[in-house]
Order: C-alpha cells, then sequence, then structure tokens
C-alpha cells in the first residue's frame, strides 16, 4: 500500500472541504427560505410583537442576517484551524 | 414633484454637499495620481499587484455591494411600506456566506484576473472565454445602465443638477479613476467610500434613535402607533411566495457571479486573506442593511411618508431628508455627497471588471491566443476602460426617464445563471467539458434575458399588456437550475478526455495554490496525471 502518500491527503482534504462548505450552503439556505416561507405563509406569526413594536418578522430577518455572518465565521474557524494545518503539512 | 413644497432644500443647489463632493473627488484623484505610479502591469492594472490585505479588501467588496440603490432604495422601501424593505436586505446579504463557502478561495488560486481564468483552466480558451465574456458583459452592462440612470436621477434630485450633466459628472470621473490608476485606485475609492458610507448611515442612525431613548423598538412601535400594526408584518411585496422564493435564490446566487465582485479575489495575496476578507465584507454589509432598516423606519416617523413620496414617488430621498430633519442642510448635503461618491466607487468597479473581459478574455486570449507582450496587454486594457467608460455615459443619457429598476435584479438573474454553475461546475465535477461550460454559461444568460423580456416587468409594466407569458418577475427558480441541468447533460454527452485528466491538477491548484506547483501541461496518454510534488499514487486506476 502506499496509502497517505500526499496526494491522498489532498483528496480526502479537498472532499472534506467540499462537504463543510457544502453543510454551510445548505444551512444558510435552509435559514433563508425558512425565513421567506414563514413571510410568504405566515404574516399573522411574523407580526406579531414580542414586546411593543418588535415583531417576530424583524427579530427574525436580524437573526438570518446574523445567522449569515455566524455561519461564514464558522467556516473561518474551520478553515484556518483544520484546513490550513493541513495544507501546510501539504506543502512541505 | 416641487421640493420647496416638502419644506426640504433638497434639489436644491446645497453648499455643503457640493464642498463634501468636491472633498471627496480631490482626495479620491490624489489617490488616483498615487495609484498611477503605481500601475506599470497589467497585474497592478486589473489585481493591484494582489497586494490589497484581507481587511482593505473586505472594505473594497462592502463598497463595491453597498450601492445607491440599497441604500438610498432600501431606506426609501422601508419608509414606505416598512417590514418588507428587510426581505430585500436579508436576500442582499445571503449571498456572501455562499461566496466564502463556494467561491472566494477556488477562484484565488485558480485565476488571474477574471473567473473565466478559473473555469477555462483545463478547458478549451477559445469557446469558454468567448461564453463568459458574453455573461460577464451583459451583467455589467445591464448593472451600468442601473447605476447611471440611477446616478442621472438621484443627483439631480440631489444636487438640482441637469440629468446629462450628473450623468456626464459620474461617467467622466469614474474613467479617470479607472483608466490611469486600475484597481489600486478603484479598491481605495471603494474603501474611503465604504468608510464614509458606514460612518454617515450609522451617524444617521444614532441621530434617529437618539429621540427614541437609543431603542429601536420604542421607534419601531411609534410607526406601528403612525401608520398601523401592519408596517411590522410582511405586506403586499409578498403576495406571490414563489415569486419570492425566485428572487431569493437569484439574489443568493447571483452575489457568486457577479464579476466586479469576483474579481476583487484577485487583489489579495493568497487564498487566506480571500476569505478572510469575505467575512469582514459579510459583517461590514449586515450592519449596514440593519441600519438601513431604521432610516427606514426614522424617515417614516420623523419626515413623514407624505414628505417623502412628495419629492420622489420611489421613496428614493427618505434617508437623505431624515438627515435633513435630524441634522439640518449640512447633514443633508453630507449625505447627499456620499450618496454621489457611492455610485461612482460602484460604476468603477463595474467598468473594471468589463474592462478585464474585454482585454484579458477576449483580446489576449481569444484574438491573440495568450501571446499578447506585457505593454500590449496594458495598452488594450486601458483602452477597454475608456470605451466602457463612455459607453456607460451613453448608456445613461440613452436610458434617461426609463424603468430601469428591474436590470439590477436582471443582471443578479444573469450572474446567477450564466456564471455561477458553470464557476461551480468547473471546480467541483471532474466531467465537466468544454461544450458543457459553453452550453451551460449561453443557456444561462440567453434564458435569463428571455424569460425577463416575457416577464410582467417588461411585458405589463414597460409595454402595458395586460398579461404576460412567463408568470414570474424574476427568472432565478427556472434558469438556475437549467444552466446546471445543460451544462450536466451536454457535458455527458460530450466527454473530454483532456478535461478529465487534468482536474488532479486543478484540485491541486485550488486548495494548495501555484506557489510549489505552477501549472504544467501534464503528457498526453498519461492517466490521472498529476503535477510534480505530489506523488502520484501507483494504484489509482
Amino acid at each position: 500500500m502506499y496509502g497517505n502518500s500526499k496526494d491522498d491527503v489532498l483528496k480526502a482534504l479537498a472532499a472534506a472541504r467540499w462537504r463543510v462548505a457544502g453543510a454551510l450552503t445548505v444551512a444558510m439556505l435552509v435559514t433563508y427560505l425558512g425565513f421567506i416561507l414563514l413571510v410568504a405563509f405566515n404574516r399573522p406569526l411574523m407580526g406579531h410583537q414580542l414586546i411593543p413594536g418588535l415583531s417576530i418578522g424583524i427579530v427574525l430577518g436580524a437573526v438570518t442576517i446574523l445567522v449569515a455572518w455566524v455561519l461564514t465565521g464558522l467556516y473561518i474557524l474551520w478553515a484556518n484551524r483544520k484546513y490550513d494545518h493541513i495544507l501546510d503539512e501539504l506543502r512541505r | 414633484m416641487n421640493p420647496s413644497t416638502a419644506g426640504s432644500q433638497i434639489g436644491q443647489p446645497n453648499t455643503t454637499a457640493i464642498v463634501f463632493f468636491l472633498l471627496f473627488v480631490s482626495i479620491t484623484l490624489v489617490i488616483t495620481y498615487w495609484a498611477a505610479r503605481r500601475t506599470k502591469t497589467t497585474s497592478e492594472f486589473f489585481a493591484a499587484g494582489g497586494n490589497i490585505s484581507a481587511v482593505q479588501n473586505g472594505f473594497a467588496l462592502a463598497g463595491d455591494f453597498m450601492s445607491a440603490a440599497s441604500f438610498l432604495g432600501i431606506a426609501g422601501l422601508v419608509a414606505t411600506s416598512g417590514f418588507d424593505g428587510l426581505i430585500y436586505s436579508v436576500g442582499w446579504l445571503v449571498g456572501w456566506p455562499v461566496v466564502t463557502f463556494l467561491i472566494a478561495e477556488p477562484l484565488r488560486n485558480l485565476g488571474k484576473y477574471t473567473f473565466a481564468d478559473a473555469v477555462a483552466y483545463r478547458l478549451k480558451q477559445t469557446p469558454v472565454r468567448l461564453s463568459a465574456a458574453v455573461g460577464t458583459l451583459t451583467v455589467v452592462v445591464f448593472y451600468l445602465i442601473a447605476q447611471m440612470v440611477g446616478a442621472g436621477n438621484l443627483i439631480h434630485l440631489l444636487f438640482g443638477l441637469s440629468y446629462e450633466m450628473a450623468v456626464v459628472i459620474v461617467g467622466a470621473v469614474m474613467i479617470l479613476y479607472v483608466l490611469f490608476g486600475g484597481m489600486i485606485a478603484t479598491t481605495w475609492v471603494q474603501i474611503v467610500k465604504a468608510v464614509l458610507l458606514l460612518g454617515g448611515a450609522s451617524a444617521l442612525a444614532v441621530a434617529v434613535l437618539w429621540k427614541f431613548g437609543m431603542n429601536p423598538a420604542a421607534l419601531f412601535s411609534e410607526a406601528a402607533r403612525m401608520y398601523g400594526p401592519e408596517v411590522l408584518a410582511p405586506g403586499k411585496l409578498v403576495a406571490n411566495p414563489l415569486e419570492t422564493i425566485s428572487l431569493g435564490v437569484a439574489l443568493m446566487f447571483g452575489t457568486a457571479g457577479l464579476p466586479h465582485i469576483l474579481m476583487r479575489f484577485y487583489t489579495v495575496p493568497n487564498a487566506k486573506a480571500a476569505r478572510t476578507s469575505v467575512f469582514y465584507a459579510t459583517g461590514l454589509i449586515g450592519f449596514f442593511y440593519l441600519v438601513t432598516f431604521v432610516l427606514g423606519f426614522g424617515a417614516a416617523v420623523l419626515v413623514g411618508r407624505q414628505g417623502i413620496t412628495a419629492v420622489d414617488k420611489g421613496g428614493n430621498m427618505a434617508a437623505p431628508m431624515l438627515a435633513e430633519v435630524v441634522g439640518g442642510t449640512g447633514f443633508l448635503g453630507f449625505i447627499a455627497a456620499v450618496s454621489f461618491a457611492t455610485i461612482l466607487a460602484v460604476v468603477a468597479g463595474l467598468t473594471l471588471s468589463g474592462a478585464a473581459a474585454l482585454s484579458h478574455d477576449l483580446w489576449s486570449h481569444v484574438v491573440r491566443k495568450g501571446h499578447a507582450p506585457e505593454s500590449e496587454q496594458l495598452k488594450v486594457a486601458r483602452l477597454a476602460s475608456l470605451l466602457l467608460g463612455v459607453l456607460a455615459i451613453i448608456l445613461g443619457v440613452v436610458f434617461k426617464g426609463q424603468n430601469v429598476a428591474f436590470m439590477v435584479g436582471l443582471a443578479f438573474a444573469i450572474a446567477a445563471s450564466a456564471n455561477f454553475p458553470a464557476l461551480l461546475m468547473s471546480m467541483m465535477w471532474k466531467g465537466f467539458t468544454t461544450r458543457g461550460a459553453v452550453a451551460s454559461m449561453l443557456t444561462g444568460a440567453f434564458s435569463a434575458v428571455l424569460l425577463i423580456f416575457l416577464s410582467p416587468t417588461v411585458q405589463v409594466e414597460l409595454l402595458g399588456h395586460a398579461s404576460a407569458p412567463f408568470p414570474l418577475k424574476n427568472p432565478g427558480l427556472v434558469t438556475i437550475p437549467l444552466s446546471f441541468f445543460v451544462g450536466w447533460i451536454v457535458s455527458l454527452v460530450s466527454p473530454e478526455s483532456e478535461a478529465s485528466r487534468r482536474f488532479a491538477e486543478v484540485q491541486h491548484r485550488m486548495h494548495v495554490g501555484a506557489l510549489v506547483a505552477p501549472p504544467v501541461v501534464s503528457p498526453p496518454g498519461v492517466a490521472g496525471s498529476v503535477p510534480p510534488g505530489i506523488p502520484e499514487a501507483p494504484h489509482k486506476v
């Protein structure tokens, strides 16, 4: 066996990156479509005010924006810690 | 439209606005002069020599994306219809994570100046670059028309200048930036503009919230008291859920196909900087949209809907009018100047990316087959910028008075359908072929344009017909899957051994970058050959 050659490591790393990227993209898509579908199909819920002035719709909109940023941050964390680490080994 | 009836100085020549604007133009022209002395190669002209840091690029990306349409337009939409504006803001933002996850790093590692570099990496250069240029230039032209017409109208409203004069000023200053300062100047113009816009909008939001005990809920509550609780809930913008989803996917994947955004990833030194820069950009843009939401409500409450729509039916003057109410004519002038600067910066970025498609893709690779000397490339790049700049002015004047708001949506739909699928498939799928790429890009571009032409936006709103053959205003829901599907099927029926053989090389370079293994052409006939530095596993088929 010649397993664990740099080529195999790269292949595994490439697969891992697409898995992480794919999962995060799906997470973003689900969050966003969830927001859109609530907007489209449940207006009364979105208009319900948690405290005077602050409707669930506004909160969920802000949360979606926050989720977008947090997911990006999670990816950066993963990439800086795991992905770059293995890449550095490969470059050696 | 008579501004004086609204008791506002909007539309009157405003000394503060002119002073701030001249200050902005002077500073950016000094930057351009400084940048011009550092722009001696094509790489400096199109990619700032790869010397932009992640933070700088984060601000520049935000600057490229925060157009006057999103600042004035969304604030106006929120002011006139409340919650619905937030639906747009969220849609504009959620494309950024997708850019981070799927596009930024591979693109940075594979390409040089345009996204076609990445798509064409292992495919046949001429057909791929020709089709990619079709997609890029259509996006750029539609986006430019929308920006130039918007510029003419807004500046006419803000400064009282004639429409044509405004278009010519924007075009001329932008040409100076791009022609002489290239990407270095354009990047710094974006950064200055992003800081001014974020600073101005935040200051305005603080001034508004100050009146409500720094409590946004109190502001929203006051709006609900004045205009009814409907302002806090989804309204008539989302009458058709399918429509909303279609617009949503076009915005989400369109960002990942916008040539002027993609090009920015070549200005940073490496993939890590590319990824970090999108993180900064996403944060800045997200913050900006939350601020605009507050501004919209602030305008509805403090200026009043009637006053806003009396000056501009679309509500575009909500933010500047709010500035006048809370900060007087001086603040109005500042916000007006910032809006002007915003448009300038966006058209500069667009023009540069169009020039890259013309000179790098079409001239250097298609016409000269990659044999153009450096000095010639730079000359052609400058000539292309000048041509596009002049074209932008002409288009701006030609489309005067037209309803061009749909063109930004169209640009996003084309970017999402023509550019994004081919780019993603070229990076992920070994079996992707030249014919598949060409078919996918052309199908995406033409189907998006055709379906928009057949949509209610053009058929009913522009041409005045009773109904439209295609029901959706934004075709993304149909054209994005169609483009993926066509790219997949055509690749399957036209296998390309060279393309699949070189996939290992693409994969290596996409992750490791060009530092270790410069691109090499694999010797023909060696299945699965990989670049030097990565020993090939002998047991592999």
